[in-house]
């Protein structure tokens, strides 16, 4: 089907036309030729949507783009119904963000590369959900990289940007290094067997001949990758500064899609994790402690943005539980809702800062709720759709993934125990993110309080449709006590046997949804007692709390231990070999050789004289010594 | 008859007369001209075996030799004519910019 190659290819070509001639098309020109792209690609993914049979796939093979002896690899893409459900959350939510961001870079004179880099990685999105083989996917996941280092230091001139694009971009080199010796190790292995291929498809075929243990390893490491990428514990440390990037970059790369692909990842090749058990039980591990870890972080942060940024995380903890304990469809269902309510709740954001005039600390804001009726009412529904307030997206994605982690053969009460208490702290520091901010009175400077006002229409109807998103996306998998979901049917084809519903007991799922309402309700009580009271919602500094308070607030010191064990070691070897080692020893030996050869080249040089007469002497006398030793006498 | 032998010494002699030429002459012009001592001489020892073995292979060659020195001529005394403009001298021992 020849028509998958434009899906990606219209986005890459917008970039290369606004690149080439944005700066002659002009601010208005360029970004509506961006948005155009993307809405096209969307318009053809929801085409080929609605042709894709219930089972079976398209494909779209453009060229071989390298052979080596039985190891082919082609440049062709393919849409599932995985790839198909990434494919509209990308276009879809992409082509939202794209016209949000027509209103909210309209200042920026830098919005012509902004949407370069913006349709850029779109393109690379998409090639990483659309590649047929493992080593495609990897061109778009290095590429979804580039753009988020690009994105996050988009504002260059203020160094601390540039600082957080670098450590988002080496962060990821760490995760990526396992990520490459882990497609290596799969691609030798089977090689070994005289299979050479990194098809997906051929890959699940031929998976039945690796070892266990060999299995166990390409995929822990395959998922030091997605730790990186979709920033779990112990690689989460650059996703919370990556909120330096503007705001729709924030939604669109570090909540809605390429923090995702790590999800993604293992769902598309869910028939290698699925044989690897202990993986499986690492993975759900770190997803619950991180979807903890950064919880407890998020109750306390003062920056609006960073709140949300720590609640990505810890909604990926989530997805990655899900992965986990095997459910590999939940993880997906999340991916999917989340994307609805966390890029509405990023563009609203940004819509407030923007009203603001640049202010990102709650503890400034205050009493928002009247001067900005969308920007609010939109950013309660995502509030309710993430804390999993009933009959909204998150209600159905969160509960079907405690639900698996308490029920699924590789689930425990444990994991459902760390679950159930992320949900109530969710609940908690997203109610009293939307108190602090719209409620109460106003503490904003006079100065921002004189030019308060709704954000544009192109900035609020994508709020509008992301809060649709945010209620009616989580019906499409409702819990069969409610009526039939449609979406294991629709994964059923990709996961087959590697996705396992429970029909377990009912009424145990109807309980530990009520146990989460109830935790849930709680954390909203608390929030609305602590935070909700005129004037009152401001956290006085470190001091309130005690040393809890204090531990959550500088996020558990993890940068700090970080930059203690790693940093600070590294630079200082790195100090020491620029200033010692390298003058000392490999100067040293390279000058040490040169000084040798010249001493001793001292005294040969003396016979090379530049005459040629000397020279002919010794022709003379060379020609005969030959003659005497073939002339002597035997 | 001359015997071969005499034909050899005579023709070492010149190629020794040549190779000392060539040694110890402090004007290049000469030195070139030693040069052309030595061909001739080796020329001498081709001929006088030609002639004696009733071959010949030595006398082809010769013509082979006298062709390539007319060369060697030619472009032995254009660079010696330039070195010469250059310098205003023709003493090789004064030429020694070629060292280490």
């Amino acid at each position: 089907m020849t028509l998958l190659r434009y899906i990606p290819l219209l986005p890459l070509a917008a970039c290369a036309i606004n690149m080439f001639f944005g700066a002659r098309l002009g601010k208005k020109s360029a970004g509506l030729l961006a948005c155009a792209a993307v809405g096209a690609s969307f318009a053809i993914a929801l085409y080929v949507f609605m042709l894709l049979p219930a089972t079976g796939l398209f494909r779209d093979t453009l060229y071989t783009w390298f052979e080596s002896g039985a190891f082919r690899v082609n440049v062709s893409f393919q849409v599932d119904a995985l790839t198909a459900v990434m494919l509209l959350v990308v276009t879809g939510i992409g082509f939202l963000i794209h016209i949000y961001s027509l209103g909210y870079m309209d200042h920026d004179e830098g919005m012509v590369r902004f949407f370069v880099y913006l349709n850029l990685f779109i393109f690379f999105m998409l090639l990483l959900v659309m590649g047929d083989s493992l080593l495609l996917l990897f061109v778009g996941w290095e590429g979804v990289g580039l753009c988020s280092y690009l994105l996050i230091g988009f504002w260059y001139q203020d160094h601390n940007n540039a600082i957080a694009g670098n450590k988002a971009f080496i962060v990821n080199r760490i995760g990526d290094f396992g990520f490459v010796l882990g497609i290596l190790l799969l691609v030798t292995e089977l090689g070994r067997q005289g299979i050479w291929t990194l098809d997906f498809a051929e890959l699940q075929k031929h998976v039945n001949m690796l070892s266990p243990a060999m299995i166990s390893a390409i995929t822990i490491l395959l998922f030091v990758g997605a730790t990186g990428k979709s920033a779990q514990i112990p690689l989460f440390v650059w996703l919370p500064d990556a909120m330096a990037g503007p705001t729709p970059v924030s939604a669109l790369i570090h909540a809605a899609t390429m923090v995702t692909a790590g999800i993604y990842m293992t769902a598309r090749l869910h028939f290698l994790f699925a044989l690897a058990p202990q993986t499986l039980s690492l993975i759900a591990a770190i997803g619950a402690a991180t979807a903890f870890f950064a919880a407890t972080i998020a109750l306390t942060q003062t920056d609006i943005k960073r709140v949300l940024a720590y609640s990505t995380v810890s909604q990926l903890g989530y997805m990655f539980l899900a992965v986990g304990v095997g459910a590999f469809g939940a993880a997906i269902f999340h991916l999917f809702t989340h994307a609805f309510f966390k890029a509405c709740l990023f563009l609203g954001s940004g819509s407030v800062i923007h009203a603001l005039g640049g202010e990102q600390d709650m503890r400034k804001m205050g009493g928002l709720k009247s001067h900005m009726p969308a920007t609010y009412w939109t950013y309660v529904i995502a509030t309710l759709a993430i804390t999993g307030a009933p009959f909204t997206a998150g209600f159905f994605s969160k509960d079907l993934i405690l639900w698996q982690a308490y029920s699924s053969a590789h689930g425990s009460q444990g994991l459902w125990l760390i679950a159930w208490l992320t949900a109530g702290m969710t609940a908690f520091y997203m109610f009293r993110q939307l108190f602090m901010v719209f409620h109460g009175g106003s503490r904003a400077d006079p100065r921002a309080q004189a030019h308060l006002h709704e954000s544009p229409a192109v900035m609020t109807v994508p709020l509008m449709i992301l809060a649709l998103g945010s209620i009616f996306s989580g019906w499409l998998g409702a819990p069969e006590y409610l009526w039939s979901s449609r979406w294991d049917h629709w994964l059923e084809p990709v996961f087959g046997g590697a996705h396992e519903v429970h029909h377990g007991a009912v009424e145990t799922e109807i309980t530990l949804m009520a146990l989460t309402l109830v935790i849930v309700a709680a954390g909203i009580a608390l929030a609305y007692v602590k935070y909700s009271r005129p004037r009152a919602a401001v956290d006085q500094g470190a001091g309130t709390g005690g040393i809890l308070y204090r531990i959550s607030l500088n996020k558990y010191y993890v940068d700090e231990i970080y930059d203690w064990l790693l940093v600070r070691p590294f630079t200082l070897i790195s100090d020491w070999l620029a200033r010692v080692f390298d003058p000392g020893v490999i100067d040293g030996i390279v000058n040490g050789v040169g000084a040798r050869v010249r001493g001793a080249s001292s005294i040969w040089r003396a016979v090379q004289t530049g005459n040629v007469q000397h020279y002919v002497m010794g022709f003379l006398a060379g020609t005969l010594a030959l003659l005497a030793y073939y002339l002597r006498q035997p | 008859m001359v015997p071969l032998n005499h034909y050899l010494i005579l023709s070492a002699a010149i190629f020794a007369i040549g190779v000392v030429g060539v040694l110890i002459r402090r004007n290049l012009i000469v030195v070139l001209m030693s040069i052309e001592l030595m061909l001739n001489a080796v020329n001498l020892t081709f001929i006088a075996f030609s002639r004696f073995l009733g071959s010949m292979e030595g006398q082809v060659v010769v013509f082979f030799v006298m062709a390539v020195a007319a060369a060697e001529a030619v472009v032995g005394l254009a660079i010696i004519i330039s070195v010469f403009r250059h310098r205003q001298s023709l003493d090789p021992q004064e030429m020694q910019l070629l060292k280490w």
